[in-house]
């Protein structure tokens, strides 16, 4: 089995020396057709840098990235950006939305870009709505959302149509309990259904849905778990 | 445990036998805090002892069927009104444990660390994959859904207290270090111990 997505010695340092900062020492990092993963480590570690590059958003300082077997550093930016519309889906730490567009027209935008029709796009577009439980908000403006309704409107527009990468920044970090816990269903399914998911964040409760958790600390990974041992404790009665 | 008042509190649902009562019990709690029969034989002839409960007549296969009394009724009344203690705080061993490794010389602290963390995130996943199975609406599987839930909330505290710990152990050695410290006792050694351990350089630390 091929990874969908495979960073190789990542290495990414930010500013010049003596200012330089390594946020990403030399991370190598697979997630698999219907795994999800989760990144954990302190704040400054280096999870949202992984993730950009992941996502093609940010470009090594050495090192490669593949999705799907395609090297992102060969790819011009056209292609680049291609990718990103079609193959991956990214919830960013703040939402990104844009403030202009109603919630559908948002998680249209990317599936119009790419030539979609607009009635298709739109219909997709209410679908994801619906499958983050607020299919009543599609036409209403960021600015007029909660934090939560917004943050929701931006995973929708990450897991809108078929993608096959979904990467998302603390898509949890502004829903309560209840609503962290159905997004986490959501891009739960999303895997299950054979997509490659990671997920960064700092809850513990929400790394648990993944199937492998990775621990980064000062842009290295320290530590991992779990994997293969489901069938393990599925039968509490046999402790 | 209270398994003297969950016992009761199903006997107040319905007369039963002892092994129906353990089958009862961990159906409700899936199986979380397993019980052995002898001990549910046991807390029945106390609760027969203290007036709570009363054994008599048997069914057909002679199990000798268990009822409440009034006075147990009032006690399962008391129990769920009444708030769990927290007075004594339980052994922690986790806690303990650390307590120690942060002053006991030469320990790699970041290390202890780490292995909880991963091991208590990984009775989190387990935890979680129970719960994703554990969808259906019906009373009984609701509350083992909320055990797990209780265990889910509990593992994830520990896992914000490793982190809490971590992070404040760093800081203290980040400090120690600003002080340019000359002290040598069993304490800095300790922070030194634990910066050796985190893999964390000289360079590292100027940076900062
Ligand atoms: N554009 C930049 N220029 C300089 N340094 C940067 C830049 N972006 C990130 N860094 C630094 O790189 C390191 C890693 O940052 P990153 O945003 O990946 O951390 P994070 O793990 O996502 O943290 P948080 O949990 O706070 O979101 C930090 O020390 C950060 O200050
Ligand atoms: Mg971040």
């Amino acid at each position: 089995m091929t990874a969908v997505l495979q960073l190789t010695d990542v290495v990414r340092v930010h500013g010049e020396a003596p200012h330089e900062v390594q946020a990403l020492r030399g991370v190598s990092f697979a997630a698999y057709a219907g795994e999800l993963v989760a990144v954990m480590g302190p704040s400054g570690s280096g999870k949202s840098t992984l993730l950009t590059i992941a996502g093609g958003l940010d470009q090594p300082t050495s090192g490669a990235v593949t999705v799907e077997g395609v090297d992102l550093a060969r790819l011009g930016q056209p292609e680049r950006a291609r990718m990103r519309r079609t193959s991956i889906g990214y919830v960013f730490q703040g939402f990104n939305l844009i403030p202009a567009l109603t919630a559908a027209e948002n998680v249209a935008l990317p599936r119009e870009l790419d030539g979609v029709a607009p009635r298709q796009a739109r219909a997709e577009a209410r679908q994801a709505l619906e499958e983050v439980g607020i299919p009543h908000l599609a036409d209403r403006f960021p600015d007029d959302m909660s934090g939560g309704q917004q943050q929701r409107v931006a995973i929708a527009r990450a897991v809108v149509a078929e993608r096959r990468l979904i990467l998302a920044d603390e898509p949890t970090g502004a829903l309560d309990t209840e609503t962290g816990e159905e997004i986490l269903r959501l891009l739960r399914a999303r895997c299950d259904a054979g997509a490659a998911g990671v997920l960064v964040t700092h809850e513990a409760r929400h790394a648990a849905w993944a199937d492998r958790v990775v621990f980064l600390r000062d842009g290295v990974v320290v530590d991992e778990t779990g994997a293969d041992r489901a069938e393990t404790l599925t039968e509490p009665a046999a402790r | 445990m209270s398994v003297k008042h969950a016992l009761l509190a199903l006997l107040e649902q319905e007369p039963m036998y002892g092994y129906q009562l353990r089958a009862e019990f961990e159906q409700r709690t899936g199986t979380t805090w397993p019980l052995n029969v002898g001990q549910v034989y046991t807390t029945l002839s106390r609760l027969e002892r203290d007036g709570l409960a009363q054994g008599g007549g048997e069914d057909t296969e002679g199990h000798v069927i268990y009822r409440i009394t009034d006075a147990g009724r009032d006690e399962v009344a008391t129990w769920f009104t009444t708030p769990v203690a927290r007075t004594q705080p339980p052994r922690d061993e986790l806690a303990i444990k650390l307590a120690l490794a942060v002053t006991v010389p030469g320990v790699d602290v970041a290390t202890v660390i780490q292995q909880q963390r991963s091991a208590t995130m990984a009775a989190l996943q387990d935890y979680t994959r129970l719960k994703r199975q554990a969808t259906g609406t019906a009373r009984a599987e609701l509350a083992w859904s909320l055990v797990l839930d209780s265990l889910v909330f509990a593992a994830e505290a520990e896992v914000r207290w490793l982190d809490h710990c971590e992070a404040r152990l760093r800081r203290a050695a980040a400090e120690l270090d600003v002080q340019n410290s000359r002290l040598t006792d069993g304490t800095s050694s300790v922070k030194r111990e634990f910066r050796r351990s985190t893999g964390e350089t000289h360079a590292d630390r100027t940076r900062r």
